[in-house]
């Protein structure tokens, strides 16, 4: 039995894109081995990274925490695996497209010993409350590549009274298979996750969004949720179109409501959580392991077997892909997310984060050809999921023209890469908007430098008018008190004060 | 009859304020408060103005040029001739993004730089020593001439 299809809401644009998702589906998930050493970088979330409470020397346990949240958006790191502290110091890492971040480096000793774990297998025990807390201690992230901080999403969603979770598992950019696979080996625990959520959430309906050319994960999760007869839990399919899956784009289609312009699902009371959090929700919560492994796609035509894996987070790309078949011949290009998304990086000594959905591996990089003049066929704006006019922007962009650009709504562009994929001259527009994004965050920052700098002035200048008034009114005082007494009392005054310093006489 | 008069009379006005409030040119105060916006707001002085309202002031007047604000760099020069229409001109000075960082050792607690400091951005009392809080410094080098000791230098932050 499948959801019906036809109650859907409309998105704008889209793209059918062709899915090459279909080898790397073909055999069960492979576990990757854990290897001689793991680099675990600080920061895996959005937010401030985590701060290292292991010293150089230490020897530690899996799921041991060896970094604490630091800031609001902070997340715990916890070790993937036993071993010692070797190296407390910056490595190359995807995030920062290989430049460094600080990373803790473990050399395990292969005994994979875990700290006690505490399992709770009654979730229905835990108040809402408690179970937040514990989500938060797991550090638990947004595994759809957004790694935003689980719990603090959940926080933001009762602060705004959120009435429905949609758990995402449309998985729309082509080559990535992760979360297919995984709702497919995992129903039950993806659906035990999501009461979880629920229950944190404090909401009664949960929607699972699936692409239709998923069957084998709608007839698992279907059967899971037979088997647990939770009539609050329903699943949907959602038309193949590439980027249904993106937050915004995925309400829309579900319940028909457009989230606005610079707001979130939870304004218009849904919050959106990736398939993988919920598995890796009932994980932390029912099984007691805290978030140090996930399932990724190694795939593209550079690798020998594309493959689902589930390797631990920290293990070096270069480990997960001799595990995985290897590589096919010399490979040339590495990139870590999907094809559309996904962010290049220079070596395979990066380690496997939170965020790594998909390891792509490419022998030539599809090449559209050179770049030509827009000749305003307009095809990009149809094919905007936002509706923005992308080749507006393209000109405001360029013109660094900051005003039209907020105007015409470049914050809202979600850089899912449809109108590069359509311009037929060529045109890297989303590399545009993102540098033209990054260009308005500076001129924001600078700005809020400014205005700070001109309160303080501004306070200044009147706490110093504050301070002169003060001494006038004391000054005048005294002068008024000084006549009231009279000219015996100036007299007497004077007198004393010839008598104190004797040349000061006049 | 007379309310529709009225209400015709109305509608005329309320069209030709709202084409005047978009097409005249704004008041000056207006204006003085868009080229404050433009302004780092370093209150540096450097343009020879005692902060960058008087100098936003004396930009709109016509008695001061657009190219006397080293902080805010060529970049800001191009968007005062933007906003003013005015030719854009070579920077007259440049200046590098830098703190102030007070030399605590040899700082005397004389109080001549806080009271120098126009974003309040030193803290410390007579007597003892003084340090800059970073984050607020504006890079303005105006702490820098008071200290009878030079114990204070701008370490550039780019």
């Amino acid at each position: 039995m499948s959801a019906p299809t036809h109650d859907l809401g409309k998105m704008h644009g889209g793209l059918r894109l062709p899915a090459h998702k279909r080898d790397a589906t073909a055999g069960p998930i492979l576990d990757i081995p854990v290897p001689a050493r793991l680099v675990v970088p600080l920061e895996q979330h959005v937010g401030t990274p985590a701060r290292p409470v292991v010293n150089i020397g230490s020897r530690v346990l899996r799921g041991q925490l060896i970094a604490a949240p630091a800031g609001h958006t902070g997340v715990p790191v916890h070790a993937p695996s036993s071993g010692n502290v070797v190296a407390v110091e910056p490595r190359p890492v995807a995030r920062r497209a290989g430049g460094a971040a600080p990373c803790i480096v473990i050399e395990c000793d292969g005994e994979d010993e875990a700290v006690p774990v505490t399992r709770q297998a009654n979730i229905e025990a835990m108040a809402p409350d408690e179970l937040l807390s514990r989500i938060f201690d797991g550090g638990i992230v947004g595994l759809g590549g957004a790694v935003y901080p689980t719990a603090q999403k959940l926080m933001q969603g009762r602060a705004s009274n959120v009435g429905c979770l949609i758990l995402n598992g449309v998985e729309c950019e082509p080559c990535i298979s992760c979360d297919d696979v995984l709702m497919r080996e995992r129903a039950a625990q993806t659906i035990s996750g999501a009461r979880v959520l629920m229950r944190a959430l404090r909401v009664d309906t949960c929607q699972i969004a699936i692409e239709s050319d998923k069957p084998e994960a709608v007839a698992q999760l279907q059967q899971a949720l037979d088997d647990v007869a939770d009539e609050r839990i329903r699943v949907r399919q959602v038309p193949t179109i590439y980027p249904s899956g993106a937050e915004d784009q995925l309400v829309q289609l579900l319940t028909g409501t457009e989230v606005p312009s610079g707001g979130l699902p939870t304004d218009v009371g849904y919050l959106v959580q990736n398939v993988g959090t919920a598995a890796a929700v009932h994980d932390w919560i029912v099984e007691g392991e805290a978030l140090i492994s996930r399932v990724t796609t190694v795939t593209g035509d550079g690798v020998m077997t594309p493959v689902n894996v589930r390797a631990r987070i920290g293990t070096p790309i270069a480990d997960v892909i001799t595990a995985a078949g290897g590589y096919r011949g010399e490979p040339r290009f590495l990139i870590m997310g999907g094809p559309m998304t996904g962010k290049s990086v220079s070596t395979d000594e990066v380690p496997l984060e939170k965020a790594t959905n998909c390891i792509l591996v490419l022998a030539n990089l599809p090449s559209g050809g050179a770049e030509m003049p827009c000749i305003r066929c307009g095809d990009c704006a149809a094919v905007c999921p936002v509706q923005l006019l992308p080749q507006q922007l393209l000109w405001f962009a360029r013109a660094d023209d900051e005003q039209k650009l907020r105007a015409f709504g470049l914050l809202d562009c979600i850089e899912c890469g449809c109108c590069d994929l359509v311009c037929p001259s060529h045109i890297p527009l989303t590399a545009g908007f993102r540098k033209a994004k990054g260009r308005m965050r500076e001129l924001a920052a600078e700005k809020a430098r400014a205005d700070r700098a001109r309160r303080r002035f501004e306070a200044r200048n009147e706490r110093l008018a504050r301070e002169k008034q003060a001494r006038d009114e004391e000054l005048a005082r005294q002068k008024q008190a000084a006549r009231a007494a009279g000219p015996d009392a100036i007299a007497a005054i004077l007198a004393r004060k010839r008598g104190s310093s004797g040349d000061d006489s006049k | 009859m007379w309310i529709a008069t009225v209400a015709v009379i109305a509608l005329i006005a309320g069209v030709v304020l709202a084409v005047a409030q978009r097409r005249l040119p704004p008041a000056e105060s207006d204006v003085v408060e868009q080229v404050n916006e433009l302004l780092p707001q370093t209150q540096c002085a450097q343009c020879g103005y005692p902060g960058c309202r008087p100098y936003a002031e004396a930009v709109v007047d016509g008695s001061a040029a657009i190219n006397l604000c080293p902080p805010g760099g060529d970049e800001t020069v191009q968007r005062l001739a933007r906003l003013l229409g005015r030719e854009p001109l070579p920077l007259a000075e440049t200046a590098v993004e830098a703190v102030a960082v007070i030399d605590e050792a040899a700082c005397i607690g004389c109080f001549h730089c806080r009271n120098a400091c126009p974003v309040d951005a030193i803290i410390g009392a007579p007597q003892f020593m003084h340090t800059v809080i970073a984050d607020e410094c504006t890079g303005c080098e105006l702490c820098v001439a008071p200290c009878p000791v030079d114990c204070i230098t701008m370490r550039p932050t780019a």
